[in-house]
């Protein structure tokens, strides 16, 4: 038994944090939050160039062939470096077109999909709160959508959306397309640009299969947000142990003091024994598919709960300095907000959780 | 609280009666709007400043100050009411550093010529005082303040900075602690200055907070000239004058903020019925949302009595009571869990970044229903709850050490 990952894993892991750390530093994130400037091309193409856009697009298609569990070590390592762009949609989309697209579909995108040549992003969620494949209620009828969809990362910037429709259906549409109107939103994020999307008999495409593949979507989706709040939780707990040990007040380091160590060793408690669940929920994805959906909704709820608490921790050891604009702090203070809001809050995973169990709850 | 739990006499709806017509005639639509607004601890300057010149022009510019400097001279039962109808009308807060702080301490230590210089200034709002206290390498270690006092003569010579320096840009007067002298203990050698802020060599650099407001600023001196006759008490005596204020500034605010967190737990219920959970129903359906919010109630209602028996016991002028310092603690985490369940309730709609909308003359317009502005904008601003006016660790230090004796 073991619940740790492959070397090659590590490696992955350490390389992209590597990427992210030397492409978008500290500084870099301020100059987005500062001037928002859409999705950094740039930045897109070298992280594509390094085969992130398509590590879990099949072989014959031109990605890596891997798994969710590679996808999520690669998130947990954007996660520490609240990495800007939009891979979390982009990958889902290619998830979606590979587990339930036509051929045809199949040969269009992923290859473009893999090269990062086109972006592609998600666009499920809907006015009141439903973010689940049995809240949607967008109909397509006759290839033609008439329906807004809100939360859609990088809706500006995308080439082409998955659009989740009533029943779970799943339908393309392209940016440009007749009748779709984008607006953007400035997000309290601003690594993920956020944006609204009105469709008025848009042309769209639908995928051959619908509810198995969307609810697969957004398992996958979970395990992946968990995985970015496990990053940056720890990440955050390394901020603050950090400057714990360097901040000086009253003639030594704060760490010193029992009330800022405990609360660092308490935030570590909470956050480090949580990382094997994510691992789990990844790995049980692809080798356990019976378990996966309560294992990903338990793992979305945990991690993302945790990572709220643990950026608010972190704030209040910094002191000032930890408040402001100009310091790193508010970079995950606001990323675990989005990590715990997109796709439902904790409370509606940790009720689908114990309805799965079939906890008798009411 | 309400106003039959005070066995009121006529006397008493009386003055009621008179306080809320007061409020009902003068507070205008935008200084509720102002209020409404407020994230932090102060609303948008201008109307603040503009409230406190109707305050002033009634009588009760400064209603708790002693008579002699223009306070009200009510009775405990009437400052209550005072509160409750305050808590009713939500005025704007008013940059309070000045009546609030500095004024009990110039009452205390200042000389008679300051005294009749500076007082009659602030409770006419003509003069807007900054607190200048934190330095960079000096935040919950104060005393370790370094900014330079130097002896010229009739002047000193100061040079150095304060910083996290709350709404500067809008004071005319700022009060510091500045060293005088290098003694072994470092209490000792610190000195209180009133400082005018148009002297030449101050200068200001902005700083932004999370939520991307300019609210506090970093303040640097260089050569400036500030009148021995400008120092509060005696020369390396300041220490105790920072003392008597850091009493008023624990737990002054008390009874306000209590009135501002039951301000917020009817607001959050609001809330959870406008807010959807996504099944086309409300987050009042969701019993565990209720129940967490009920916690939250019951907290603010315990803090609710306890401040008012504080109040009524407090005499103008005089220190609050320490206990003041036990209460604190707990409004300001409470105060923070109300934002968490606001922001949890509003879910995506916190997504947003509503700044341009969140002023008090704006014609941007909300993302979404108007509910949903400011729940994520409170949370942001509110993780300031722990750290501004010392953070919980010192006040916990504290608690343990002068109120229990560990
Ligand atoms: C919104 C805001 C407005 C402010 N306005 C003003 C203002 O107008 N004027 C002014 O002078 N200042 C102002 N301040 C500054 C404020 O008083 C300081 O931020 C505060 O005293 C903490 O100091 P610091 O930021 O240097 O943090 P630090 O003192 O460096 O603290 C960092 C962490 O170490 C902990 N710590 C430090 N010492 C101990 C100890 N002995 N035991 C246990 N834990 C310890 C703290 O609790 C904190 O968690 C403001 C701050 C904020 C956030």
């Amino acid at each position: 038994m073991d619940f740790d990952l492959s070397d090659t894993q590590k490696a992955l892991y350490s390389s992209v944090r590597r990427f992210f750390e030397t492409e978008a530093p500290p500084s870099r994130l301020l100059k987005i939050y500062d001037r928002d400037e859409g999705l950094d091309r740039d930045l897109w193409r070298k992280s594509a160039d390094l085969g992130l856009a398509g590590l879990i697009v099949p072989e014959e298609h031109g990605g890596a062939g891997l798994e969710l569990l590679d996808l999520a070590v690669v998130t947990d390592a954007m996660g520490y470096c609240a990495a800007p762009g939009p891979l979390l949609g982009h990958a889902l989309v290619g998830m979606a077109l590979s587990l339930g697209g036509s051929e045809e579909q199949k040969a269009r995108w992923l290859p473009r999909l893999a090269s990062g040549e086109v972006v592609a992003s998600l666009a499920i969620s809907e006015h009141g709160e439903r973010w689940q494949p049995d809240q949607w209620t967008a109909v397509a009828t006759a290839g033609r959508l008439t329906a807004s969809k809100k939360n859609v990362l990088f809706a500006a910037d995308a080439d082409l959306f998955l659009v989740g429709l009533a029943g779970g259906g799943l339908a393309l549409v392209e940016q440009g397309a007749p009748g779709l109107t984008v607006r953007e939103v400035d997000g309290i994020d601003r690594t993920r640009r956020l944006g609204a999307l009105g469709f008025v008999d848009t042309p769209c495409e639908l995928l051959p299969e619908g509810l198995a593949v969307a609810e697969r979507i957004r398992d996958a989706a979970l395990v992946l947000l968990a995985a970015d709040a496990y990053g940056g939780a720890h990440r955050s707990v390394e901020l603050m142990t950090n400057y714990a040990n360097e901040r000086v007040q009253f003639g030594r380091t704060i760490g010193h003091f029992q009330g800022v160590k405990h609360q660092i060793a308490d935030a570590a408690a909470e956050v480090e024994p949580a990382r094997q669940l994510v691992w789990y929920a990844a790995y049980t994805f692809d080798h356990r598919p019976d378990e996966a959906p309560r294992l990903a909704a338990l793992a979305k709820a945990h991690l993302t709960d945790r990572y709220v608490n643990t950026t608010r921790t972190m704030v209040l050891l910094h002191g000032g300095i930890g408040y402001t604009w100009e310091f790193h702090c508010q970079f995950w203070l606001k990323r675990a907000m989005f990590d715990r809001t997109f796709l439902g809050s904790p409370s509606v995973h940790r009720e689908r959780a114990a309805a799965m169990a079939d906890w008798q709850i009411n | 609280m309400d106003i039959e739990q005070l066995d009121p006499t006529p006397e008493d709806y009386a003055f009621r009666d008179e306080v809320r017509r007061f409020y009902d005639q003068n507070l205008t639509d935008e200084h509720r709007r102002a209020a409404l607004l407020t994230t932090w601890a102060l609303a948008e300057f201008e109307y603040g400043r503009s409230w406190q010149k109707i305050l002033y022009a009634r009588g009760w510019g400064a209603p708790n100050w002693p008579v002699e400097y223009g306070g009200a001279g009510w009775s405990p039962k009437q400052r209550l009411i005072w509160e409750m109808e305050s808590q009713r009308a939500r005025p704007p807060e008013i940059m309070r550093m000045g009546k609030n702080l500095v004024a009990p301490c110039i009452m205390t230590f200042g000389t008679d010529e300051q005294k009749a210089y500076f007082l009659p200034r602030i409770i006419s709002g003509e003069d807007w005082w900054a607190q200048g206290y934190s330095e960079p390498g000096a935040g919950s270690d104060l005393a370790s303040l370094q900014l330079q006092a130097t002896s010229d003569g009739d002047d000193y010579i100061l040079n150095g900075s304060k910083i996290w320096t709350t709404f500067a840009q809008f004071a005319n007067r700022i009060f510091c602690l500045v060293r005088t002298a290098k003694m072994q203990k470092k209490q000792e050698g610190i000195t209180f200055l009133l400082i005018d802020m148009d002297s030449p060599g101050i200068e200001l650099r902005p700083i932004y907070t999370i939520a991307g407001e300019h609210e506090f600023n970093q303040v640097f001196f260089t050569d400036v000239r500030v009148p021995k006759s400008r120092r509060l008490g005696e020369e390396n005596a300041g220490w105790s004058v920072a003392r008597h204020l850091l009493l008023y500034e624990h737990s002054a605010g008390l009874l306000r903020m209590v009135t501002e967190l039951r301000w917020r737990v009817r607001w959050l219920n609001e809330l959870v019925g406008l807010e959807a959970d996504g099944y086309g129903g409300s987050l009042r359906d969701d019993p565990d949302f209720s129940r967490r919010l009920s916690l939250l109630e019951i907290a603010v209602e315990a803090a609710d009595f306890a401040a008012a028996q504080l109040i009524a016991d407090a005499k103008p002028g005089a220190p609050p009571d320490a206990t003041g310092e036990l209460l604190n603690i707990r409004n300001r985490e409470t105060a923070q869990a109300l934002t968490e369940l606001g922001a949890e309730a509003v879910g995506y709609y916190g997504a947003p970044d509503q700044r341009g909308a969140r002023k008090v003359v704006t014609d941007v317009p909300v993302v979404g229903p108007p509910h949903v502005l400011l729940p994520m904008p409170f949370y942001l601003a509110q993780r300031a709850n722990t750290i501004a006016g010392g953070t919980p660790e010192i006040h916990r230090n504290n608690v343990a050490k002068h109120l229990l004796g560990l």
